[in-house]
């Protein structure tokens, strides 16, 4: 018969009509919330889904896995005083494996002595320019920079961020990437410990 | 696996003395053909030991010896590692070389190519003109003495970025916008971009003279693009029509051109994977496959195991996604709207949540490294992965079919309308579905194998009309089939590292060429590397399936009414992106 393939097809579209509906009405039968919730929108993005699949951006939000990122930040640790410690030490790792170089650092010198301090005095990302390929938090051996999940960073002007607009706390970082920070901490009181175990160990035959 | 024919090896230092040596650079392989006996060894390559499929063909500036060499890469479409030829030529304007558009049409564009970035003369080209750059363009932009714009150093990393980089916006280096050079007696402001009297006259040479007795009818030139939405981003197409039958076409394109091969030039090895991201933005997987295979067959390391599977599933996600968009860009194209390429976008946001889970982002990736990958697929991934292969996606290729191809009017508009038939496929150098639906097997995963595509049981997906419904079933055949090796590959995954390598942020290479392909969605993705022992690529090479795809589009559509034109470009399935480069 023509015009049976045409049916076919029709009837798949009206099964993707319908179960939009009846989605909603099993949710609602269960209590649920399917709309402006996160478990809502987790489901939608689920193997299960069925019906409607957009998510009503901005007032719904995809949930973004831990490992997104988007525009470096830098991080700190927070000082006794409240003064911010960057842990960058200015090393130019990351401006020496950034693919479109938007990454500018002017190390600190000593006044006195003319030595660089492992501290950067200036610091720029051109934001514009970041291609967001993540090599800088990569490569960093002191996880001092790191990819943030913040990208609804549109603006009328240019963005070059400086060095007080990329530092960000230690606890953000812990709670955008609660996995990658156990894991960088566990791994960094292994080191501090071992390394104390050393000098414990060297300290007696010294003596 | 290897026939006889495969693994036979061709000495054509034995067959044709004094006219071929071998190249015994270090690093280096094939043979070294005399200019003078080009075309003889090549009609002799193609007719007497089967290499058929003229795959590549690239420039390479070898300044400090004073020479300029292209390089052929030649396959045979039986299968087997390929051939590689070089000719050698002073580097001294001008700089003329024979043409291989006679043997190899495939040539045709990647010979204009040559042309346009390195200004070697291909004598007997019938169509030799700037492809990528402007008619306004001075200069040969992949010589290496050529220096762009807002140069400001051979090779990154720059030293204004550390450890003194107070920051200045490039074009401040340049306020008086003097950067821009113009060829003698060009003024940019009289430039006339519709006076495009070599364009026209190109076209002029396909449409046939009058035969007696014929009615004089005027050809109309219409213009399709650059901004025509049906030519998957900013192609132009100039297409000579007699009545609604199109005689002659020629594709205009560059529009996107940012010279990808001089970027990865002044790249450092590493910092060229999230570039090639952006090739073919919607595989950026495959890219990285190809890329980073490429390099480690030049550094001669091993790969995790467990990241060469990781690679392979991603890499087949990435081809599912990309034929479910196909399929989905078609009917839009055919003029059914927004449905069916929405249904397959859902899909495709699936895979493309597993690829920002384990990658980071959805569409430039950077997943690849050399040795393996970034980090392991997290469990909730893996899970996700696992339920799409076996549960969902088998059902939504199914209902996809179901839902459009027994609908009578694509069937009407598919059915017989012909793309390529298998010779001249294989002529123009096309490759991918459009090769296999066209009645050759050959797929690069199978022909050729890479990673470990040995060790997975599928078939590769073959039709034999080479109409534009069987290039429209083939996508479907080939989703089945990446489902198969899916399925086995999480199956076989092992346990381990995902990174043979110490994670460094410069790589050493040593010196040499290699050649490495793979079978990206839309055909043979190549690229040509020559390290010569420095952090950053001597040559970084491009051969993307989209952009010598297109050779074969004016035959495809000769004869064709217009109204099937967009339809016949979309079965290419060209992405600017990589057609531009």
């Amino acid at each position: 018969m023509y015009g049976k393939g045409i049916l076919k097809g029709l009837g798949v579209t009206l099964k993707r009509f319908t179960d939009t509906y009846l989605e909603d009405i099993s949710w609602w039968l269960r209590g649920k919330k399917r709309y402006y919730t996160e478990e809502g929108v987790a489901h939608r993005s689920s193997k299960n889904t069925r019906g409607i699949f957009t998510v009503q951006y901005p007032e719904e939000q995809l949930i973004q896995p831990e490992e997104f990122r988007y525009v470096p930040f830098l991080v700190y640790e927070e000082g006794a005083d409240g003064k911010k410690e960057p842990r960058c030490t200015s090393c130019g790792i990351c401006a020496k494996v950034c693919p479109p170089q938007c990454i500018w650092i002017v190390r600190t010198n000593n006044p006195q002595t003319g030595k660089p301090v492992p501290e950067p005095a200036e610091f720029y990302i051109d934001m514009d320019i970041c291609m967001n390929c993540g090599f800088c938090a990569e490569y960093c051996p002191f996880d001092a920079i790191k990819m943030d999940h913040d990208f609804d960073i549109a603006s009328y002007g240019r963005n070059v961020y400086n060095l007080e607009k990329l530092l960000k706390p230690a606890s953000y970082y812990a709670e955008i990437r609660p996995l990658n920070y156990n894991r960088e901490e566990e791994a960094r009181k292994a080191k501090e410990a071992a390394k104390a175990a050393k000098a414990d160990a060297a300290a007696p035959a010294a003596s | 696996m290897a026939t006889a024919l495969q693994t036979q090896t061709v000495d054509l230092v034995a067959r044709f003395p004094e006219k071929v040596t071998a190249d015994s650079r270090a690093g280096y392989s094939g043979f070294i053909v005399n200019k003078e006996n080009l075309v003889e060894v090549a009609t002799a390559l193609r007719d007497e030991f089967g290499y058929d499929l003229l795959s590549n063909v690239t420039g390479v500036d070898y300044i400090a010896e004073n020479k300029m060499e292209v390089v052929y890469h030649a396959f045979r479409t039986t299968g087997g590692p390929g051939l590689v030829f070089k000719v050698q030529v002073e580097r001294v304007d001008p700089i003329e070389l024979p043409s291989m558009v006679g043997i190899w049409a495939g040539a045709e564009y990647q010979e204009r190519e040559i042309w346009d970035l390195y200004g070697i003369k291909f004598t007997d080209h019938p169509d030799l003109r700037r492809i990528l750059l402007w008619e306004g363009f001075e200069g040969f932009p992949l010589r290496k003495d050529y220096k762009e714009g807002f140069f400001e150093e051979e090779a990154k990393p720059f030293k204004s970025r550390w450890p003194d980089g107070k920051h200045v916006f490039a074009e401040m280096k340049n306020p008086f916008r003097d950067n821009l050079k113009f060829p003698e007696n060009f003024d940019p402001e009289s430039y006339q971009p519709e006076d495009e009297k070599d364009l026209y006259a190109s076209l002029e040479r396909v449409s046939k003279p009058l035969t007696e007795g014929e009615m004089k009818t005027d050809h109309i030139v219409v213009n399709m693009g650059p901004h025509h939405p049906s030519t998957h981003g900013v192609l132009r197409v100039a297409v000579t029509l007699n009545g609604e039958t199109i005689t002659g076409l020629k594709p205009v394109m560059g529009y996107l051109h940012r010279n990808h091969d001089k970027i990865g030039e002044r790249n450092t090895f590493l910092q060229i994977i999230p570039y090639t991201d952006r090739l073919d933005y919607f595989n950026s997987m495959a890219n990285n496959f190809g890329y980073v295979t490429t390099v480690e067959k030049l550094m001669k390391i091993p790969v995790a195991e467990r990241a060469e599977y990781i690679r392979v599933i991603m890499a087949e996600m990435s081809r599912i996604q990309n034929h479910l968009i196909f399929v989905g860009m078609l009917i839009n194209d055919l003029g059914s709207m927004y449905t069916p390429s929405l249904y397959a976008f859902e899909e495709r946001e699936l895979i493309l949540d597993i690829f920002e889970a384990v990658s980071g982002a959805r569409m430039m990736c950077n997943y690849f490294r050399f040795g393996g990958v970034v980090r392991d697929v997290p469990e909730d991934a893996m899970q996700k992965i696992k339920d799409l292969v076996h549960d969902r996606l088998p059902a939504k290729i199914d209902e996809m079919e179901r839902f459009l191809n027994q609908n009578e009017v694509l069937v009407a508009r598919l059915t017989g309308v012909k793309v390529l038939n298998a010779e001249d496929a294989i002529r123009y150098s096309v490759t991918g579905p459009v090769l296999r639906a066209a009645g050759v097997p050959y797929d690069i995963r199978r022909a050729d194998p890479y990673s470990v595509y040995d060790r997975f049981d599928f078939d590769v997906a073959v039709r034999y009309h080479g109409d534009m419904m069987d290039n429209y079933l083939i996508r479907f055949d080939e989703m089945r089939q990446s489902l198969r090796i899916l399925e086995q590959a999480l199956k076989q995954i092992p346990e381990g590292p995902i990174n043979s390598q110490k994670p460094q942020y410069q790589v050493r290479v040593p010196a040499g060429e290699a050649y490495g392909r793979v079978e990206s969605p839309k055909g043979e993705l190549g690229f040509y590397v020559v390290s010569n022992g420095k952090p950053n690529p001597y040559r970084y090479h491009v051969r993307a399936p989209s952009f010598v795809n297109l050779t074969a589009l004016e035959t495809i559509c000769s004869g064709s009414k217009i109204a099937d034109f967009v339809a016949q470009l979309a079965m290419l399935d060209i992405v600017m992106g990589e057609v531009d480069r």
